[in-house]
């Protein structure tokens, strides 16, 4: 029987094109990602391992802590005099220390260079021989002087900068000039991939980070024939076990590697998760084709039963055909994979990240998971039609022609999917009215089941949903409008199959789509309504907080109105941590719309303080009431409630204090953003004067109220493409199943085509007539998913609703519109072949009987 | 060789003619000739059957002068139209305008009903039916009480009779019949060659049909005879025996030679 089976397979390739290609790319998917994961897993790991060689033991402070008193326990760091008793150890090769943060550098423009998130400083630490191994020199040597520094090779070139040339660093505070000494290449991950460091004299670095004198991490070298192990109990007992953390170089690259193994493993799961979604399309195509194959082999089928072939070796007849075309499709689909994955390398090369090289990794696992998904989705998919030829009864072997599928009612399956479908609706308005995370748990699964429901349902939605819009296609196309709307529904099943991976597609791009722009409209809409500012002055890169000196220079600068710091603080009321902004009191009104229910913007210079609206709901304040609160820095005081606003999510915290309170309770600067007002309103040059307050500052972003707007726009719109891009490999299945479906009706309808023909109707609309099938087919399948999807959009958003002021759900017509319009060119693409053939069919041979 | 010019013997216009037709498949030593320099005339208002045994051609003529498949050489008109020099589309537009179609597998479209199927050809060609002749020839036919009715839902006969009155529906010129009886019972066959007749004595109509039933032709007021791709004789006014006879010369001739 598996000769037969193969025979089978070699005899109808062209029908069971689509279906390897389907699983072809479904496979590619899956394994690409896996072959890119254990790529970069390696070569990463590799590279933390190479970041850790020689380090025997690494010493990490965590700074100073309060205790309950709120008095400071702890060193700063790791001063220097641990470091001399480490070096005193024996077995102890070489100390050095290490102090890091953040430091820009401007090119000519002043523009920050680097990839805005890692723009390191550190400091030099050459060791016995004058060197530091980590970093190779290429041009002058490392920083000796304090106002000297070197940079790495990207960024001294990107800024064209010599040995010899001035350098404008930027640190969270003032900029300040520096000579470079040195350019240097080295290891370090972040710098490979495309960030800037700058290295400083010890003491510089460490007066700028952290505190003269004092290390945030200190590494070890063992000498020859001392085990790390044995050195990390002697380091133990000379540092603050409670301030710091000690730990062998191995154990920390081992860490490391886990880290990033962790990380990009997330990634993967989400790759493999749309790899899923496409896999799951293509199940419906390879069952369409084998319904269809097995359909047009009744007759020979019923003869193997005749001749003595019993129903169990018909059916895994079937299935061993299926396992030769799974097999094959797999195979190639595992080669094509490895090969996107090397493509997928070196695009993100190109686009900037350097990625750490290494050979491709082709793990066992990968090779059995495509073999094994690539051979199991298509005997899966094949299974129910195989079981239907165990039923073919021997005497159809007998009967005349290939009967058309029987009309078999679709009672059963009504009920079914009707049963589903209410399901998954009640647990999506469940959802909807549980809201919060739980409830939108609860939605995730109605959706799964509505989804179901939809598919079962739809061979039951085409008759209708298709005969409406028949009128419609007839007025406009004539007789093959008429005909075409027809066809589709000839066969409501295989529509259906062929409608519903476009449906499943369709809803996850629409639900994504509404709820990205509909959150896009509620930020953007905060931005507009509720902030005034000009201006907003952040860290370049968007983390970190700016020096406290950037307010004062705005204050004192010209032609500058309004300025108020945003001090990101916290005290304790009662027993919980809770979140205070710090602002300007004097300022604050013109540049937050701050929308008071009670009281007035006034208390806050008056040293009260503010609370929104819900938590002084939740927590029964009202204005005059008062609040005790315990400061970070341990003193308590008793506040009086000056004013309840309206609250700000994104913009102010639930308590809101003059800045200079919360600044007098804390020693570092925690000034998240500066909101600026300049003379005249927002200009050119209103904000060449902000930046010139700041001197020009490489490391600090001052955003205007549209780039604020784009920030989180862009954010969400990158977002969107991403999923659009992962989504459409789906959706190209989708379409070879449409190029499936239309090729197997023209083939069941040759005899009609050639009919048509020659009564009369010309060749350019027997293809129009196909072309509108695949189009109706396609458009129905779109519809039902947008349908679908603004439903779930609704369902997810209005759980939503609640966290977010102003929230409304907004329906991107435009870009549903669009999705409708592509699901249409999709059929007429897909129709391209299909109706090709249909109208090159030889009339001749068509009308005569068999 | 002299071809003989098969002529209508009334005096009646032409509704199709073909002349020197020849169609030729492959070529050197595979050639086969199908049809060899045929001369014919069918004229208007006239039932003419085309017999002859497989593989001599009638097939291959009756596609050719019905516009449905090219030939080789010669000329074939319908009306004043000649086919040689027209292009897949006007070819197409000619037979949807000028010609009707009976095929021995009906050939109806599942999805319409009856009266659908019999206004098909009017619909491509974006045509409103003349209402007075469409009920006469649904009337002719007997299948007032089925026009709502889907092929599948009807009979093998009264499948063929809506056949018969889709290629009546539209007044064409010449109606071109493919085995027409060649799936159906005798009963059955017997009504779509009465209806056939009557729309040629009664409605003026042209009608050419392959067949190879002599019972069939029987039924036409002239029958040619194909052999080997040339017409080797004809019949007028046929009686079934007659033809019969003919036939049966045809197969003792194919015995001996």
């Amino acid at each position: 029987m598996f000769r037969t089976a193969l025979r089978n397979v070699l005899a109808h390739k062209a029908r069971l094109l689509m279906t390897v290609l389907a699983v072809t790319l479904g496979v590619a998917f899956v394994s690409g990602t896996l072959v890119f994961t254990d790529t970069l897993k390696k070569s990463l790991s590799g590279q933390s391992a190479k970041d850790y060689a020689g380090v025997a033991v690494s010493v990490t402070s965590y700074g100073q802590s309060r205790n309950d008193q709120g008095e400071k326990e702890g060193e700063p760091g790791l001063s220097q005099a641990t470091l001399d008793k480490v070096k005193t150890l024996p077995g102890v090769a070489s100390v050095s220390g290490r102090v890091t943060g953040f430091a820009g550098v401007g090119d000519e423009n002043g523009k920050l260079i680097g990839s805005g998130w890692s723009n390191q400083g550190a400091n030099y630490t050459p060791v016995k021989d004058g060197k530091d191994p980590r970093y190779t020199f290429v041009q002058g040597a490392g920083p000796a002087k304090a106002d000297e520094i070197a940079l790495d090779e990207a960024t001294a070139s990107a800024g064209k900068y010599k040995v010899g040339d001035k350098v404008r660093v930027a640190t969270n505070g003032p900029v300040k000039e520096y000579s470079l000494a040195g350019v240097f290449t080295t290891e370090d991950g972040a710098v490979q991939a495309g960030g800037s460091l700058v290295l400083f004299e010890t003491k510089v670095a460490q007066e700028l980070y952290l505190k003269p004198g004092y290390f945030q991490e200190m590494s070890v070298g063992a000498k020859d024939g001392t085990s790390a192990d044995k050195l990390l109990s002697d380091i133990k007992p000379l540092v603050d076990a409670k301030h710091t953390e000690a730990q062998t170089g191995a154990a920390l690259a081992a860490k490391q590697a886990k880290d990033i193994e962790k990380g990009l493993g997330q990634m993967g799961t989400m790759l493999l998760v749309f790899a899923g979604i496409s896999l799951f399309v293509g199940i419906f195509l390879i069952y369409n084709t084998f319904t269809m194959l097995v359909t047009q082999r009744t007759k020979e089928l019923a003869l193997l039963r005749a001749v003595g072939a019993n129903r169990g070796q018909v059916m895994r007849s079937v299935l061993a055909e299926a396992l030769v075309v799974g097999a094959v499709s797999a195979v190639i689909g595992l080669i094509s994979g490895i090969g996107l994955a090397v493509g997928m390398r070196s695009v993100i090369g190109s686009l900037g990240a350097k990625l750490p090289g290494g050979d491709i990794v082709i793990a066992p696992t990968t090779v059995v998971a495509a073999l094994v998904i690539g051979i199991l989705v298509t005997t899966i998919a094949a299974v129910l039609p195989a079981w239907r030829t165990g039923r073919i009864a021997p005497v159809a072997a007998m009967g005349s022609a290939h009967l058309p599928s029987t009309a078999k009612s679709l009672v059963v399956r009504n009920v079914i999917g009707s049963i589903i479908s209410v399901l998954g609706i009640g647990l999506v308005v469940l959802g909807v009215s549980e809201g919060g995370d739980a409830g939108r748990m609860t939605i995730g699964a109605g959706a799964f089941f509505m989804l179901i429901g939809m598919i079962v349902l739809l061979p039951l939605l085409s008759k209708p949903v298709i005969g409406a819009v028949r009128p419609l296609l007839q007025k406009v196309f004539g007789v093959p409008g008429k005909l075409a709307a027809q066809n589709a529904v000839r066969n409501p099943r295989r529509t259906a199959v062929t409608a519903a991976s476009l449906a499943i597609g369709l809803t996850l791009v629409t639900t994504l789509s509404v709820l990205g722009i509909t959150v896009g409209k509620v930020v953007d809409r905060m931005s507009t309504e509720k902030l005034k500012a000009d201006y907003k002055v952040s860290m370049a890169g968007g983390t970190g907080y700016l020096d406290k000196s950037v307010a004062e220079a705005l204050t004192k600068a010209p032609g500058i109105k309004a300025v108020s710091p945003q001090t990101a603080g916290s005290f304790m009321v009662g027993d919980d941590f809770r979140a205070a902004s710090g602002v300007n009191p004097d300022a604050i009104g013109q540049l937050l719309n701050i929308e008071t229910v009670s009281g007035s913007l006034d208390s806050l210079g008056k040293g009260e303080v503010l609370v929104a609206e819900k938590t002084a709901k939740s927590k029964k304040l009202a204005v005059g009431s008062t609040l005790k609160v315990k400061y970070e820095d341990g003193k308590q005081e008793t506040l009086k409630v000056g004013a309840v606003y309206k609250d700000m999510e994104g913009l102010l915290s639930p308590y809101v204090l003059d800045d200079k309170i919360l600044d007098r309770h804390t020693d570092e600067s925690a000034v998240s953003e500066v909101y600026v007002n300049v003379e005249g309103g927002a200009s050119k040059a209103g904000q060449q004067k902000v930046v010139d307050a700041l001197g020009k500052n490489p490391a600090i972003n001052v955003a205007t109220q549209e780039d604020m707007r784009n920030e989180m726009g862009g954010m969400i719109n990158t977002m969107l493409n991403v999923m659009y891009g992962l989504l459409g490999m789906a959706l190209i299945i989708s379409v070879l199943g449409v190029v499936n479906t239309l090729a197997m009706s023209v083939f069941e309808r040759t005899q009609e085509i050639g009919m048509l023909r020659a009564i009369g109707l010309d060749r350019s609309r027997v293809k129009n007539m196909i072309r509108l099938e695949a189009v109706v087919i396609s458009l129905f399948g779109a519809a039902l998913g947008v349908a679908i999807g603004v439903f779930l959009a609704w369902a997810v958003g209005t759980t939503m609703a609640k966290s977010m002021p102003n929230y409304e759900l907004i329906l991107p017509w435009d870009r549903i519109g669009l999705f409708l319009l592509l699901a249409g060119v999709v059929g007429v693409l897909a129709a391209m072949w299909p109706a090709r053939s249909a109208a090159r069919l030889n009339m001749l041979t068509a009308i005569k009987t068999e | 060789m002299t071809t003989t010019n098969y002529a209508p013997h009334t005096a009646q216009a032409v509704a199709a003619r073909a002349t020197q037709l020849s169609k030729v498949y492959g070529q050197g030593e595979t050639q086969v000739v199908a049809l060899d320099n045929v001369s014919v005339d069918f004229a208007q208002g006239q039932f003419t059957a085309i017999m002859g045994p497989s593989g001599s051609g009638k097939s291959t003529l009756m596609h050719c002068v019905a516009g449905l498949d090219t030939f080789s050489g010669g000329s074939v008109r319908i009306g004043e139209t000649e086919l040689s020099t027209l292009k897949d589309k006007q070819l197409t537009q000619l037979r949807r305008d000028k010609i009707g179609f009976i095929f021995q597998a009906f050939n109806l479209l599942p999805t319409l009903t009856a009266l659908e199927n019999i206004t098909l050809p009017m619909d491509i060609a974006g045509r409103k039916p003349d209402r007075q002749w469409l009920d006469n020839v649904i009337r002719m036919v007997g299948l007032s009480d089925r026009l709502s009715h889907r092929p599948t839902q009807l009979s093998g006969g009264q499948q063929q009779r809506v056949a018969v009155a889709r290629a009546l529906a539209s007044r064409p010129e010449i109606i071109f019949g493919d085995e027409p009886t060649g799936n159906l019972d005798s009963r059955s066959g017997a009504e779509v060659l009465g209806f056939l007749r009557n729309s040629v004595r009664e409605l003026g109509q042209t009608v050419v049909m392959v067949t190879h039933d002599p019972v069939a032709a029987s039924y036409a007021d002239r029958v040619i005879f194909l052999a080997d791709g040339r017409i080797v004789d004809e019949m007028i006014s046929p009686s079934a025996d007659g033809v019969l006879d003919r036939m049966k010369a045809f197969d003792a001739k194919g015995r001996t030679s």
